[in-house]
């Protein structure tokens, strides 16, 4: 544990405190935990009648069309809103006035909005009747804002001599941004786009509010329609839904934790090019 | 402008409600943020390994799934008949303070190695270190992204409207039930956010500069 800036390797004594804290702590934290399935227990929510419900090929089937609209809904607003951010962060970087502050203005209103409120008013305004378009879309445009500044930073961030070389080649001023800038930006900011993905992924359960039927608003329906025992199976509902939350979002990081670790090998193994061009400038 | 003429005190509750609602659960993700990354950073392992459970789990779970474990797990717990405000605040505030962690705990990794071995040369303990040295260092590299956490917070309030707290997204709902066009609506309501984050955002460029030291 010497990794740590805060604290040396343990002296005996050291060690000893740890020991207790180590102790002290978990008893503490089992306690917690044991004192909420002691009370969840005593009221009922852990009997086994109320993990039978799972069992029903009903709702079994429910939560697969759930799960389905869900990634239907995110399918969607991932590609709305890659396709809005590259033609939001285009249009943020271009060299006309008008567009540069349509694109600005677009971006600042709608990335300081709640998602929520930009969802509910494209549902009443304009698709009442299609909820999975609403929340594609209020996903996209919200989502969309944010990708923007994401590939604007990784455009940024490309060496000015990439676009300077590009230029000198004779190249358009679309070529360079669709050929040499736009493709490192995306590489270079891949994680971070895939983290807002996720972030995409979990806001999707926003469709609750209008009624699309996604993973939590089944939960809500399955968990408010059952009566076991005289009692709505909230716990066992919430537990088995956030499981299936918790492992689609674990999924999406994991792959954006090995495209950063990818991207770092590969990084490291193209760096050998520029690494030598200094020397033979030198001689 | 007829519609927040005529339902001009209920915006003004939903205003309240929504800064009222940033308000307390701040301070819940600012509290139980920083022991949590306390917790984290510390050197007893079954802490850290809690530190990482409830950072994982909470940044992973949908805000609105929190919701409905704070309504309809959390009284069952503790006693029923907590009011949605409260409830409310403890969801948003739990789930913000998993992003106020892992802000605090990077801006610790970027106070210099040399403060925290100083500070144990002259004797101090693993909990004076953290105290004295390395967190009051460590606020003004986290300041920005925690501006950015309680920006997200406010906006993410907006969720609380649809658990029946008062705040302005339930003004939303309620104009356009009313039959309200949905535009003016949408209007002030952005207005009201607006003000609000840029409130925020202004508060937090005051300390960045009150707590400023040449480096």
């Amino acid at each position: 544990m010497s990794a740590s800036v805060l604290f040396d390797a343990p002296g005996p004594k050291a060690r000893v405190r740890n020991r207790i804290y180590a102790v002290v702590g978990t008893l503490l934290i089992l306690g917690l935990l044991a004192v909420s399935v002691v009370r969840l227990n005593d009221k009922g929510h852990l009997a086994p009648e109320m993990w039978d419900i799972f069992n029903y090929s009903g709702i079994r089937q429910n939560i697969a069309d759930a799960l389905l609209a869900t990634l239907k809904a995110f399918g969607l607003a991932a590609v709305g809103s890659l396709v809005l951010g590259v033609v939001l962060a285009v249009a943020r970087l271009s060299d006309h006035k008008p567009v540069r502050w349509v694109a600005t203005g677009f971006i600042e209103v709608f990335r300081s909005l709640p998602l929520l409120i930009t969802i509910y008013a494209v549902w009443v305004a304009f698709l009442t009747d299609y909820s999975m378009w609403a929340l594609a879309l209020g996903l996209s445009i919200y989502n969309g804002c944010v990708q923007a500044e994401v590939l604007r930073a990784g455009v940024n961030a490309v060496p000015r001599g990439q676009r300077e070389a590009a230029y000198a080649l004779g190249m358009s001023k679309t070529q360079v941004m669709t050929t040499v800038l736009l493709p490192q930006a995306i590489r270079a900011m891949l994680p971070t786009i895939i983290s807002q993905l996720v972030v995409t992924l979990k806001d999707t359960s926003l469709g609750y509010m209008i009624l699309y039927p996604e993973l939590l608003y089944s939960a809500q329906l399955i968990a408010s329609n059952t009566l076991v025992n005289g009692q709505y199976p909230y716990v066992s509902v919430i537990v088995v839904f956030g499981v299936i939350y918790i492992a689609l979002c674990l999924a999406l990081s994991a792959l954006a934790t090995w495209i950063e670790k990818r991207g770092r090998r590969a990084r490291t193994g193209s760096a050998k090019g520029p690494a030598d061009t200094p020397d033979s400038t030198k001689n | 402008m007829n519609v927040l003429l005529d339902h001009f005190p209920e915006f003004r509750d939903g205003f309240i409600g929504t800064v009222s609602i940033t308000a307390v659960s701040s301070v819940i993700a600012l509290v139980l943020g920083i022991v949590i990354a306390g917790f984290r950073v510390s050197p007893v392992p079954p802490l850290r390994f809690f530190g990482t459970a409830w950072v994982t789990l909470l940044r992973n779970t949908p805000l609105t799934l929190l919701f409905l474990v704070f309504f309809f797990v959390v009284p069952e717990i503790l006693f029923p008949g907590m009011s949605p405000f409260v409830l409310a605040s403890l969801a948003l505030g739990f789930y913000t303070s998993s992003f106020v962690c892992e802000a605090v705990r990077s801006g610790i990794s970027t106070v210099p190695l040399g403060q925290a071995e100083a500070a144990r040369s002259l004797g101090m303990s693993f909990s004076q270190t953290l105290r004295l040295i390395v967190l009051p260092q460590a606020t003004r590299t986290v300041l920005p992204p925690l501006s950015s956490i309680f920006i997200a917070l406010t906006k993410n309030s907006a969720i609380a409207g649809a658990f029946s707290v008062t705040e302005l997204f339930g003004w939303q709902t309620l104009m356009s039930e009313q039959g309200y066009a949905i535009a003016p609506v949408f209007l002030w309501v952005a207005i009201a956010y607006l003000v609000i984050t840029f409130a925020i955002s202004g508060l937090f460029r005051l300390l960045e500069r009150t707590m400023e030291v040449a480096r």
